[in-house]
């Protein structure tokens, strides 16, 4: 969206990774302004994950930079755990603490990472959960919840540092479909409410309907980018009409999402 | 129908057993030297006669091993930690961890009792402690924090990465997500293999007799001498069993228990 010109919520420039003798992110540039919602699509293995991964500085990087609010940081940082606190991160398999009940998984961070008092740690969990349709599960062990409703608390987990950007990586893929739908919606509240999100997903359709720009990645790099309408109704790059061609046979034929 | 074939095998059971039992003991019983054996070993005189002694020098061993666990538990701890450690700037910490555990789980400890229980006290040093008492503490604690530290160690490495990925992710420093999320989860599972290294420092209270503590089997060698009859050492054994069967229960049922929570927890 065309946002006034203002320091990105998070910039990415040239950012190279390798691993092994392998390069798997070959210079991407990619930047979110503040309140924007971008989908990341591809293959699997086109650097999707990884990418999300070096953004949230969880691994080094081999090339480029990252900057948040203007300022450069790095995985190597002093203090980059408190960098990662302005950023969150949902993983593809929930990775929810299965020793902690449902609040405490989601207090965790604000009170010992944050240093807020417990109680006022478990307010902000409890807020939270509610928001997302989850305060009665609040005292429930991850494993008695259903797929869905733990991705949801990995979200609200994620949410509760207040970072300025929340990165998806995939988080529907180990989804059964009608647990999908539930997934999505808070997502869909949560780019209403104005949170910078960086997706990572293979639903094109909500891709289409929730993501301000859309950038297609293949062999590590980042191949066209533009509004969902234009990407999704006339993508230009032979490969993104090759791969958006073999996404349509699969879902059967429907009409390509557009807005 | 369930408790039917149930009962059915319980008699079975009873039934197997009570014959080999009968076999055993008609085949020792009927060794011409049996009697003599019987005499030597379960008088039932000098069983009774030795039991208060035995018993009253077993808390000696009790002693020990609570003092001695209490300290293994966060040593262990820390060794494992100290091996865990990936900061270059603390490899010396990480080499100096891995020695000593290989070193103490190396050597037998009867070797490493001898060493350090004489060796230490002879070089007369101010300050240095000579009870026996201590050099017993300090031994078993030097061997079994090694073990402990081992059975720690698999506990941690047994969590998947993912765990800490996500805790680091959320803004957690590396000692944050390890005591956060890392042990707790790791301690639950390590319960069952923790207490079996206890069992075994229970009975290795008895070895620290060779520094001339008198413990119960100490106690049980006097009274041996005295008798000329091999009984209070039996009676030690019992009491041994008294203490360490229940615990090898307990850690049946734990792991029991914990197998099951694997099976039906992971939906």
């Amino acid at each position: 969206m065309a946002a006034p010109r203002r320091t990105p919520a998070i910039e990415i420039k040239g950012l190279k990774k390798r691993y092994g003798g392998r390069l798997v992110l070959d210079g991407i540039n990619l930047s979110l302004a503040e309140h924007e919602v971008v989908c990341l699509i591809g293959a699997s293995g086109s650097g999707k994950s990884t990418l999300l991964r070096c953004a949230d500085l969880l691994e080094p990087i081999d090339g480029g930079s990252i900057h948040l609010d203007g300022t450069r940081v790095a995985f190597e940082d002093r203090n980059v755990d408190e960098t990662r606190r302005r950023l969150g991160i949902v993983f593809q398999g929930f990775n929810l603490f299965p020793h902690l009940t449902v609040q405490e998984n989601v207090a965790l961070a604000p009170h010992v990472a944050l240093g807020l008092t417990q109680r006022a740690a478990e307010r902000r969990a409890r807020d939270l959960l509610k928001s997302l349709g989850l305060g009665e599960k609040a005292r429930e062990y991850p494993d008695k919840l259903s797929g869905g409703q733990q991705q949801r608390v990995a979200i609200a987990r994620a949410l509760a540092t207040e970072p300025k950007v929340l990165l998806l990586d995939e988080i529907t893929s180990a989804l059964d479909p009608v647990l999908v739908a539930e997934v999505l919606e808070t997502l869909r509240t949560l780019a209403e409410s104005g949170m910078t999100m960086l997706i990572a997903t293979h639903e094109m359709a909500f891709a289409a309907d929730v993501a301000d720009r859309v950038c297609f990645l293949e062999g590590g790099r980042l191949v066209e980018e533009g509004s969902p309408k234009r990407i999704f109704g006339s993508p230009r790059d032979p490969r993104t009409k090759e791969f958006l061609r073999r996404v349509r046979s699969v879902s059967g034929g429907r009409r390509a999402p557009g807005r | 129908m369930a408790t039917g074939s149930a009962r059915k095998g319980l008699l079975v059971a009873t039934l197997s057993t009570l014959v080999v039992a009968a076999l055993v003991a008609y085949s020792v019983g009927s060794s011409p030297a049996w009697p003599e054996v019987q005499k030597a070993f379960f008088d039932g005189r000098y069983f009774s006669t030795s039991l208060p002694a035995v018993a009253e020098a077993f808390t000696i061993n009790i002693r020990l091993f609570i003092i001695a666990e209490l300290l293994i538990l966060p040593i262990g701890l820390l060794i494992a930690l100290a091996r865990s450690i990936t900061a270059p700037a603390l490899a010396p910490l990480r080499i100096f961890a891995t020695i000593y555990v290989d070193f103490f789980r190396g050597v037998p400890s009867i070797l490493i009792i001898y060493v350090l229980g004489f060796g230490v006290p002879a070089l007369q040093l101010d300050g240095i402690p000579k009870e026996p008492f201590f050099w017993a503490l300090v031994t078993l604690v030097l061997i079994y924090s090694a073990y402990v530290s081992e059975v720690y160690r698999a506990g941690i490495e047994s969590i998947h990465p993912s765990q800490e990925r996500a805790a680091r992710a959320l803004g957690l420093t590396r000692i944050q997500a390890l005591r956060y999320v890392v042990i707790p989860q790791a301690f639950r599972r390590v319960i069952p293999p923790l207490l079996n290294d206890f069992i075994g420092l229970q009975k290795d209270t008895a070895l620290v007799s060779i520094l001339g503590v008198v413990e119960t089997f100490k106690q049980a060698q006097i009274l041996k001498a005295a008798s000329f009859n091999f009984t209070p050492l039996m009676t030690t054994a019992l009491i041994f069993l008294v203490i360490t069967i229940p615990m090898t229960r307990l850690v049946d049922r734990l792991a029991a228990k914990d197998r099951n929570a694997q099976l039906g927890g992971t939906r």
